[in-house]
C-alpha cells in the first residue's frame, strides 16, 4: 500500500512539474537569459525596495504601537517593591517630561553621575523609584517568544513621545564629550577571534550581510539609520527590540563578549552614533524586517 | 486579559476607512517549543465591527493570519464623531472589544 501511494504522489508531482515547465516555455522562452542577467545585477536593490514599500504601507499601523500602549500603561501604573509609578522619572528635561526626551539622550545625569541612554535611564528609574533590582531586570533583558520585558515597552512608549522631533543629543557636559570619544574608540576597536570592529561592517557605504544592506555609520547622511526605526518591531518572530538589543547583537555577531545590560559601553556607543545623527528628524518607533 | 487594540477611523466623502491593529499571539498549533512539544493553537476566530449597533464587517479567521494582525476596511454611511466598535474572539474563548470615534 505505501508503495502505491508514493507512486501516485510522484506521478502527480511529475505532472505538476511538466505543467510548470510548459507554461514557462510558452510565456517567455527568449526572455529567460535577459532575466537572469538582471536578477544577478540587482537582487539587493529589488529586495530592499520591496521591503521599503511594505514598510511605508505599515508605517501608520505599525505593531510597535501596541508596545507603546503597553509601555504607557506600565509607565503610569504603581508597580514594584515600592509600589510607585514612573511618572516622577526625570529623563533629562525634568521629572515626568517625556516630550522630546528620547531624542536628547544619551545625556549626562547628575544624580547618577553617568551618561545614560534612554533604556539605561529607564532602568535607573525603575531601580530608584520602584525598587526593582538591576540583576533581576538583567536576567532577561531582551524580548523572546514568550515574554517582552517591561523596559522594552517603556522605551518604546518614551520614544513615541519624540515622534517627528529633531535629534539633539547634547555635548555640553565634559562627560558627554568623553562618552562620544570613548564611543568612537569602541566603534573602531578591532578585536575578538575575527579581528572585527563595528567599522568593519559599518564604516563604508554599499556593504551588506546577505540581503540586508548595512548603513555606513561614519557618513553624515546614513548615520541617522543607527537611530531611525529604533526601537523597532521585527517582522521575523514578531518581537519588539530596542537599541540595547541591537548593540548587544552586533557584539555577538562580531564574536565579542557581550556587554552587560544597560552598561556604560553601550551608552558611549549610542552617544557617538546619536551625536552623529544630530539634526535629523526622528520618526518614532519603527518596523524592521 | 488581552491587550488593547489600536483603532483608527476616518471619514471622507461618505466612506469611513477603518484601520485596526490587534495584539495577539496567533499561534498556529503547528510549531514546537525548544523541548519538542507542540505549542497549542491560539488564534482569533471571529472579528466583527459595529457602527450604530449595526454590524458593518464580520470575519472568520484561522491560524494563517499573522501575529499582531492588522485589518483595514471601508464602509459607507459613517460620519465624523460617531462610534465604531471592534470585537474579536479567539479559540480559547478570550474576547476583547474596543471602541473609537470616527474622525
Amino acid at each position: 500500500m505505501p508503495g502505491i501511494k508514493l507512486r501516485v504522489v510522484l506521478a502527480l508531482s511529475g505532472f505538476a512539474l511538466a505543467c510548470a515547465a510548459h507554461t514557462q516555455e510558452a510565456v517567455a522562452p527568449k526572455k529567460a537569459a535577459v532575466q537572469t542577467k538582471k536578477a544577478a545585477s540587482a537582487p539587493k536593490e529589488a529586495i530592499t525596495a520591496e521591503f521599503e514599500k511594505f514598510r511605508e504601507m505599515m508605517e501608520d499601523a505599525s505593531p510597535a504601537e501596541l508596545f507603546e500602549a503597553k509601555g504607557e500603561d506600565l509607565w503610569k501604573a504603581k508597580r514594584g517593591p515600592k509600589n510607585a509609578s514612573l511618572e516622577q522619572c526625570d529623563l533629562g528635561l525634568g521629572p515626568g517630561v517625556l516630550k522630546g526626551a528620547y531624542v536628547r539622550m544619551p545625556r549626562y545625569f547628575a544624580d547618577a553621575d553617568q551618561v545614560m541612554d534612554a533604556e539605561r535611564r529607564i532602568v535607573h528609574c525603575m531601580v530608584t523609584l520602584q525598587g526593582y533590582k538591576v540583576e533581576d531586570l538583567a536576567k532577561q533583558p531582551f524580548s523572546n517568544q514568550s515574554r517582552t520585558p517591561d523596559p522594552v515597552s517603556l522605551v518604546t512608549y518614551v520614544a513615541g513621545q519624540s515622534r517627528g522631533m529633531k535629534i539633539a543629543v547634547p555635548q555640553k557636559h565634559p562627560k558627554e564629550r568623553e562618552a562620544y570619544d570613548v564611543g568612537r574608540e569602541i566603534f573602531n576597536f578591532r578585536a575578538g577571534p575575527w579581528d572585527f570592529s563595528c567599522a568593519s561592517c559599518h564604516g563604508e557605504s554599499g556593504k551588506r550581510i546577505r540581503t540586508q544592506d548595512l548603513p555606513n555609520l561614519t557618513s553624515k547622511e546614513e548615520t541617522i539609520r543607527a537611530f531611525q526605526g529604533w526601537p523597532g518591531y521585527r517582522m521575523t518572530g514578531g518581537l519588539m527590540h530596542t537599541l540595547q538589543w541591537r548593540m548587544n547583537d552586533c557584539f555577538r555577531q562580531q564574536r565579542f563578549p557581550e556587554p552587560g545590560y544597560a552598561s556604560e559601553t553601550i551608552a558611549d556607543l549610542l552617544t557617538y552614533m546619536g551625536v552623529n545623527a544630530n539634526g535629523h528628524l526622528y520618526k518614532g518607533p519603527g518596523i524592521k524586517r | 486579559m488581552a491587550d488593547p487594540m489600536r483603532i483608527r477611523a476616518a471619514s471622507k466623502d461618505g466612506v469611513v476607512n477603518v484601520k485596526v491593529l490587534m495584539s495577539h499571539e496567533m499561534e498556529t498549533g503547528q510549531r514546537k517549543d525548544a523541548a519538542g512539544k507542540v505549542i497549542p493553537a491560539h488564534f482569533i476566530q471571529s472579528v466583527s465591527a459595529t457602527w450604530q449597533g449595526k454590524v458593518v464587517l464580520s470575519a472568520q479567521w484561522g491560524p494563517a493570519v499573522s501575529k499582531n494582525p492588522f485589518i483595514e476596511f471601508n464602509f459607507k454611511g459613517g460620519k465624523a464623531g460617531e462610534k465604531i466598535g471592534i470585537t474579536w474572539t479567539d479559540n480559547k474563548g478570550d474576547k476583547r472589544t474596543d471602541e473609537a470615534i470616527i474622525n
